[in-house]
């Protein structure tokens, strides 16, 4: 479905639009337009210089009329029939032509929405900070803090709170230097794909107010609420009611209601406020251009033009500014931006559709002790579903109602989508034993909580299933069984020591990848390593004779010290080194073990001597 | 156990087949490691799989995963690893179950550690019925018990020999050797032997049988 298909459809003509549709019948009205047209076309010659033997009184209204500021006669859009009528010819929107009138019918329709855009300036560091209060370590609002990302030389500020707003850190310089600046800086690095996962959420969540929304740039909303303002009371009642409730989430947002995206983005921004379409002009000029979502090297140009506001850029003549900059992207291209602030360059709000929703639900005449015979109908039934719309579950949600009012859930995840009955019924296999179910359960529901696209796919001519298909249902049905983090693979990490080597991911999240083995490493590895007694004949040598586990170990063979320096970018200063050693004991066992710390290295007192690994 | 290879042993010659036979036919096989801290016993099990074959699920009990370590992913070599870990005897041969059953995987390792009632024989023929049926080799990795009764269609018992000698440094160890010993079989005559990757080719050889005879040694590689 395009975006232009999902445009509210109003069922009476905007409030206070009383003019009546230009007839294409109207004689007078047809003659108005061709003599307009003619205008237009002679005015365009003119400016091209392509008819010289003109007379000299022509050409200078032609001059006139090319000169004639873009946004001078300001159109009165919602005025009565009379005045439309009285509407000056010649308005200057095009060289030299007048509108049309098809066009300002349509530019008409356009200005009779109403477009909110919802900015959360603090959006990344708020949800820092809401994270952090969850876990128990938000900071109190008096520490600034900053949130960094990685810049070309060295991490970059992309975000701060007020109390470093304050002392002058803003977005985009470097974080050494404003610690220099200010050096109890807290940072930490920003998110940026969990803060556009959590600003699409948002905007699901803000559809209860209309359902047009969609994301506008990283940290803003923007809505059509044409049509939706009344359900809450007018547009004030319902920038109120936005604003409470964004506050209750702990988000500072900056509304403005204003009849095209472009003025609200622009109001939302630099002076929030309700516009009205016979206010938008006045409320626009004073603005600087860079609410005219410009890019930095534009705006930069027009200030050295000395057009700063966007009423200077509108007095500008719309030939040359067409001429500068029409062939540019529409970031920088100031014209396109101004016709879509005043509303003659439709700009609709293009809102993604809802997510899907899969569940199913058996209301049974009897409860019933045991559920588990009603599942595979409810898999069946929530897969039918599922293949209909061409998805897969990858969370599953099973909910059980007693008759007494109780609800048991459980959940079951998959590693790939899946829309297999079967499969589903046996991933809640074994988990339903411990249930109580009192006086029975009368309701089950299951639900398809996180689905993904799934398409349809072939399967092999011998009816085999595929290799990885079969592999992530095992995984599924032990990660269900034993819980998600039991089941894990190895992920390499950049690190040399062993124990950063790798992280145990848990496997439903984890893809295949191949784990590079490296020469000299042991088969297996204590967590933690095991501290042991070591008899040795020169400290910085091997041990002759070792005291693990109440045995005694007679080294037979060494080889070693590998030397693992501490990772000082990450350690606790004052973390020392380690050497370690392959030993091979008088039985044929070989260990792998090291020396903390060197015997003057200035770093604690004697070095102690752990066993880490055992070799194959 | 402590004891090196002896000198009197018949060397290793070309005319015997350095790889059982029957081992080419995935089954359910059991180690019992000679002491519980050795690793010897999860690289004989490996060094009986190819690493083309797909990836391990290796689960292990609570107790096996405190006392003798977990797998390192860096010194296994190139095999693919999923990792379960689990708490109770009758988990690991659940898991183990469900993973003989995928034909994905390239084998099941699974670890129990100490006398458990629920490693019973059924227990044990249902997990070989169902790797020989799938094809895929299940290995049962059992410390700190006594080899009770069980299905599993081979019984080997693992411990570490002195390593092969380095042949840049005098003073360190080298490749891994192994004394494994077949104490019971379904196949094939049990034996004792010192097994090892070869030198040469890297595959896993069986050298040196020990306590037999010629013949013995022929009919039980047969």
């Amino acid at each position: 479905m395009s975006g232009g298909d999902k445009l509210p459809v109003l069922a009476f003509p905007a409030p206070r639009t009383t003019e009546a549709r230009p007839r294409a019948a109207d004689p007078r009205r047809l003659a108005r337009a061709a003599e307009a047209l003619r205008a237009a076309t002679e005015a365009t010659s003119g400016a091209e210089g392509a008819s010289p033997v003109e007379p000299a009184a022509s050409k200078q209204k032609q001059e006139q009329e090319i000169f004639t500021p873009v946004g001078m006669p300001l159109p009165r859009w919602r005025a009565g029939p009379d005045a439309a009528g009285a509407r000056p010819r010649g308005t200057g929107y095009m060289t030299g032509g007048s509108t049309t009138p098809g066009e300002a019918d349509a530019a008409r329709g356009i200005m009779a929405r109403r477009i909110l855009s919802l900015h959360l300036p603090r959006f990344a560091i708020e949800r820092w900070q809401a994270h952090a209060a969850r876990c128990g370590r938000a900071l109190p609002d008096d520490v600034p803090l900053a949130l960094a990302i990685e810049g070309p030389h060295g991490p970059v500020i992309h975000a701060v709170n007020a109390a470093a707003e304050a002392l002058g850190i803003g977005p985009g310089a470097r974080v050494v230097d404003m610690r220099a600046l200010c050096p109890e800086l807290r940072t930490a690095f920003a998110e940026p794909r969990a803060d556009s996962a959590a600003l699409e959420r948002l905007m699901l969540w803000a559809r209860r107010w209309c359902p047009w929304t969609a994301i506008d740039g990283t940290d803003a909303l923007i809505m059509d609420i044409t049509g939706s303002e009344h359900l809450w009371g007018g547009e004030v009642a319902m920038r109120a009611e936005i604003e409470n409730r964004l506050a209750g989430l702990g988000l500072t947002a900056r509304t403005a209601i204003a009849p095209t995206r472009g003025a609200a983005w622009a109001l939302a921004r630099f002076a929030p406020a309700i516009c009205d379409p016979d206010a938008l002009f006045a409320r626009t000029d004073p603005l600087p251009v860079a609410a005219l979502r410009l890019d930095a090297a534009t705006v930069q140009l027009l200030d050295r033009l000395g057009l700063s506001t966007i009423g200077a850029l509108r007095a500008v003549p719309r030939l040359s500014l067409a001429r500068r900059f029409r062939a540019n992207a529409p970031e920088a291209d100031p014209l396109l931006r101004l016709d879509q602030l005043s509303g003659r360059t439709p700009e609709p709000v293009d809102s993604p559709d809802d997510p899907p929703r899969f569940a199913v639900q058996a209301r049974l005449a009897e409860p019933v002790i045991d559920p588990v015979p009603h599942l595979p109908v409810l898999a069946e039934e929530l897969c039918a579903g599922l293949v209909a719309a061409g998805f897969g579950a990858r969370r599953l949600g099973l909910a059980l109602y007693r008759t007494d009012g109780e609800v048991a859930q459980a959940q079951a995840a998959t590693s790939q989508p899946s829309r297999d009955p079967a499969h589903m019924v046996r991933l809640f296999e074994g988990r339903l034993d411990g249930l109580d179910p009192g006086f029975g359960f009368d309701l089950i529901t299951l639900a398809a909580l996180v689905a993904e696209a799934l398409p349809e796919r072939q399967r092999r001519l011998d009816g085999t299933a595929d290799d990885a298909e079969d592999l992530a249902r095992l995984i599924d049905r032990l990660s269900a069984r034993f819980g998600m983090g039991t089941l894990t693979r190895p992920l390499p990490m950049p690190s040399h020591l062993p124990e950063r080597q790798m992280l145990w991911c848990p496997a439903l999240h984890l893809p295949r990848r191949a784990f590079p083995p490296r020469p000299h490493r042991p088969l297996r590895l204590f967590e933690p390593p095991e501290e042991v007694r070591v008899l040795y004949a020169v400290p910085e040598g091997p041990p002759a004779q070792l005291l693990w586990r109440r045995q005694r170990l007679r080294v037979a063979r060494f080889a070693g010290p590998e030397r693992i320096a501490p990772e000082w970018w990450r350690d606790r200063p004052g973390t020392r080194l380690r050497d370690y050693f392959r030993i091979e004991d008088h039985t044929g066992r070989r260990f792998w073990l090291y020396r903390e710390g060197l015997l003057d290295d200035g770093r604690g007192a004697e070095p102690r001597w752990f066993l880490h690994g055992v070799f194959a | 156990m402590t004891w090196s290879p002896p000198a009197s042993c018949p060397a290793p010659s070309d005319a015997l087949p350095r790889r059982p036979a029957a081992l080419r036919q995935p089954t359910l096989s059991e180690i019992f490691p000679e002491t519980a801290v050795d690793a010897a016993a999860p690289a004989f099990a490996l060094a009986h799989l190819d690493p083309g074959d797909g990836p391990v699920l290796w689960i292990q009990d609570r107790l096996s995963l405190r006392e003798s370590g977990r797998p390192f992913p860096p010194g296994l070599g190139g095999y693919e690893l999923l990792h379960l870990q689990v708490s109770r005897a009758q988990d690991v041969l659940w898991a183990m179950e469900q993973g003989l059953g995928c034909p994905a995987l390239g084998a099941v390792i699974g670890e129990i550690w100490g006398t458990a009632p629920a490693v019973d024989f059924t227990a044990t023929k249902r997990l070989a019925l169902r790797s020989e049926a799938h094809g895929i080799p299940a290995w049962l990795i059992r410390r700190g018990t006594a080899p009770e009764l069980s299905a599993a269609r081979e019984r080997w018992r693992v411990a570490a020999l002195p390593a092969r000698p380095e042949p840049d440094d005098a003073r360190a160890p080298g490749a891994a050797l192994w004394s494994a010993e077949l104490f019971r079989t379904r196949f094939r005559a049990p034996g004792r032997w010192v097994a090892g990757h070869d030198p040469q080719s890297g595959n896993l050889a069986f050298d040196h049988a020990i306590d037999m005879d010629a013949a013995e040694a022929q009919r039980a590689m047969a």
